[in-house]
């Protein structure tokens, strides 16, 4: 089972993206997924929380998510306020939304030792594609080239599932240009 | 016939909510009314986007309380009319006084009840305080345990309700954000199965100009008792056709949930934890863990609080040596109603399984794998003799 969290401040669709790998995983992958808010009420601004499951057999746990193999960060002002850095595995995958650098990121505590960490200014290319700072689908890429969580023809589909044209279009250009932008730097 | 539910069903990642709300859709009720709370919203918003589509022919009521959304749907009820409504917490308990209007008329209402915690203190997260203190209402109650299963029941709940022997109304319980706020993939089936499995409502409970009748009537001393045994005759046939309706559904669809109750994973095990809702599916998960390093654990689901599957439990024990019983509810001045409910069903001349009452999840706090670990620990403590009070605060941050 992979456990993914996601960062975000009220507004900015942490749970959209939570819900679009949930859905590319599920309907589209073939595989089972769960994907839910950080429950209650919600404020505009405000640091939520977005969790995705993903196994290949059903989920049927229901107790929130502790340890994740993934967490992306689509603010990063977040991490002066929450410890984004709990329940991080060992070997999990640290996605940050950020015009900084990743050595300026390693300076900071606990960030040194992650070993899969990405740093990508993802509202560089919202604003360019998208025209607004909305980093939801960017982040999503990124996720799929750091962390292989879904496949990004999957991430496609979801994202022309649950968005309507001419949206769904520009999100997909945007969350390619990340997944490209990521998968490059790897290699 | 068994149909192939890959072909005939589609599957979509839905919200508890939203599958709930298709549940509703295909068993087309021709009135709906209900007043918006969180956390079932998203239920009554679909639902009332559905129906200004024109999905099928149905009056929606958007009513200005949750009372006057029970009085709407037993007014249409009281027409021949298969009715819906939905609510949560507060809303239930603001609904309490026309519950027992319905059920004590007999109407075949279905009410999805998203399972919150009761002010005060307020709180819009998870419990079963609100629906539990409903114990006594009239209603069959259900618990479920997943998006799917909350869609499943809603159809069930139809079929059961409108039961000639039964015509009591139900209430499906989902866990409030749990699942209501939780996207599954869900698998949604078609209309004609779902028309196959429920037929359109005939019922001679309702008014008519041919047939005229009083319903809703006041009765004295003379009546009163001979009506409430009628109730309780009709919970009687409820545990029957529960079955029943489940045995028929699995033919359908494909899909079993166990009529009133289920165990799993229960044979040879020596310690059993008894739960509600949707931590049932993460103490499968811990069941499924411990089994691997060879405890004998097992899980029984109660997925009906009425009527209560107390034969069950009177017949249960074998090898089960200690059974735990999870509340997410209290009744201050005693213990977990679940856990009351099951002492009374054990108990008989030679019964010698060992019991513990654990509270946990109040108001939305989170019943971890751990918890559930440790419950099990607990158990075999028991059995072993050693020390264990019998009432047990799970999760709880100080005393």
């Amino acid at each position: 089972m992979k456990e993914i969290r996601w960062h975000g401040r009220g507004g900015n669709g942490a749970f959209t993206a939570a819900r679009l790998l949930g859905l590319a995983a599920s309907i589209y992958g073939g595989r089972h997924a769960q994907a839910f808010p950080s429950f209650g009420p919600e404020r505009r601004g405000a640091p939520v929380l977005g969790f995705t499951r993903i196994d290949d057999s059903v989920i049927v746990d229901h107790s929130q998510v502790a340890d994740c193999d993934c967490v992306v960060v689509l603010d990063d002002t977040l991490i002066d306020v929450v410890d984004v850095l709990r329940g991080l595995k060992a070997d999990g995958a640290m996605v940050v939304n950020s015009g900084k650098t990743e050595s300026e990121f390693r300076k900071r505590p606990g960030f040194a030792g992650i070993k899969n960490l990405v740093i990508l200014d993802g509202t560089g290319i919202a604003l360019d594609i998208l025209g607004a700072p909305i980093v939801n689908t960017v982040m999503l890429g990124a996720a799929a080239a750091a962390a292989g969580v879904v496949d990004i023809a999957d991430a496609e589909k979801a994202v022309e599932a649950l968005m309507p044209e001419p949206l769904a279009e520009k999100n997909k250009q945007a969350m390619r240009v990340a997944y490209d932008k990521v998968r490059a730097v790897r290699e | 016939m068994l149909r192939n539910e890959e072909t005939r069903s589609s599957r979509q990642f839905l919200s508890g909510n939203e599958a709930a709300a298709e549940g509703v859709r295909l068993c087309r009720p021709q009135v709906i009314a209900a007043y918006p709370i969180t956390p079932q919203t998203t239920l009554t918003e679909k639902l009332s986007q559905v129906v200004a589509d024109g999905a099928f022919p149905c009056k929606y009521l958007l009513v200005e309380s949750e009372h006057s959304a029970m009085a709407g749907v037993m007014g249409a009820a009281m027409m021949g009319s298969r009715v819906f409504t939905a609510t949560s917490s507060q809303g239930l308990l603001y609904m309490c006084e026309m519950l027992s209007y319905a059920s004590g008329s007999r109407f075949p209402i279905v009410l999805a009840n998203a399972n919150r915690g009761t002010a005060t203190p307020w709180s819009i997260f998870g419990d079963h305080r609100d629906s539990v203190a409903m114990r006594d209402s009239g209603w069959i109650q259900f618990y479920v345990e997943s998006g799917q299963e909350a869609l499943d029941t809603i159809i069930q709940a139809y079929r059961i309700a409108e039961h000639p022997e039964v015509s009591t109304p139900v209430m499906v319980n989902i866990d409030g954000f749990t699942l209501t706020h939780t996207y599954d993939p869900v698998s949604v089936p078609d209309q004609e199965t779902v028309d196959a499995f429920l037929p359109p409502l005939k019922t001679t409970n309702r008014l008519s100009l041919e047939n005229p009748k009083n319903l809703c009537f006041n009765i004295g001393p003379d009546f009163h008792m001979e009506s409430r045994y009628q109730e309780q005759k009709a919970f009687r046939s409820a545990e029957k056709v529960i079955a029943q309706a489940d045995g028929e559904f699995t033919a359908l669809f494909g899909r079993q949930h166990h009529g009133m109750v289920e165990r799993y994973r229960c044979e040879d095990a020596e310690y059993v934890l008894a739960v509600m809702g949707s931590v049932a599916g993460t103490t499968r998960v811990v069941v499924d863990k411990l089994r691997a390093e060879g405890k004998k654990v097992g899980l029984i689901k109660v997925r009906c609080l009425r009527p209560f599957p107390s034969a069950f439990f009177a017949a249960s024990g074998g090898s089960c040596k200690a059974l735990g019983v999870l509340d997410r509810n209290i009744s201050f001045g005693y213990e977990g109603a679940l856990y009351t409910e099951t002492k009374a069903a054990l108990y008989r001349p030679g019964a010698t399984v060992r019991t513990l009452g654990f509270i946990a999840g109040l108001g939305g706090r989170d019943i971890s794998k751990a918890d559930l670990e440790l419950m099990y620990e607990k158990l075999e403590n028991l059995a072993a003799g050693k020390p264990e009070e019998e009432h047990q605060y799970i999760g709880l941050r100080w005393s």
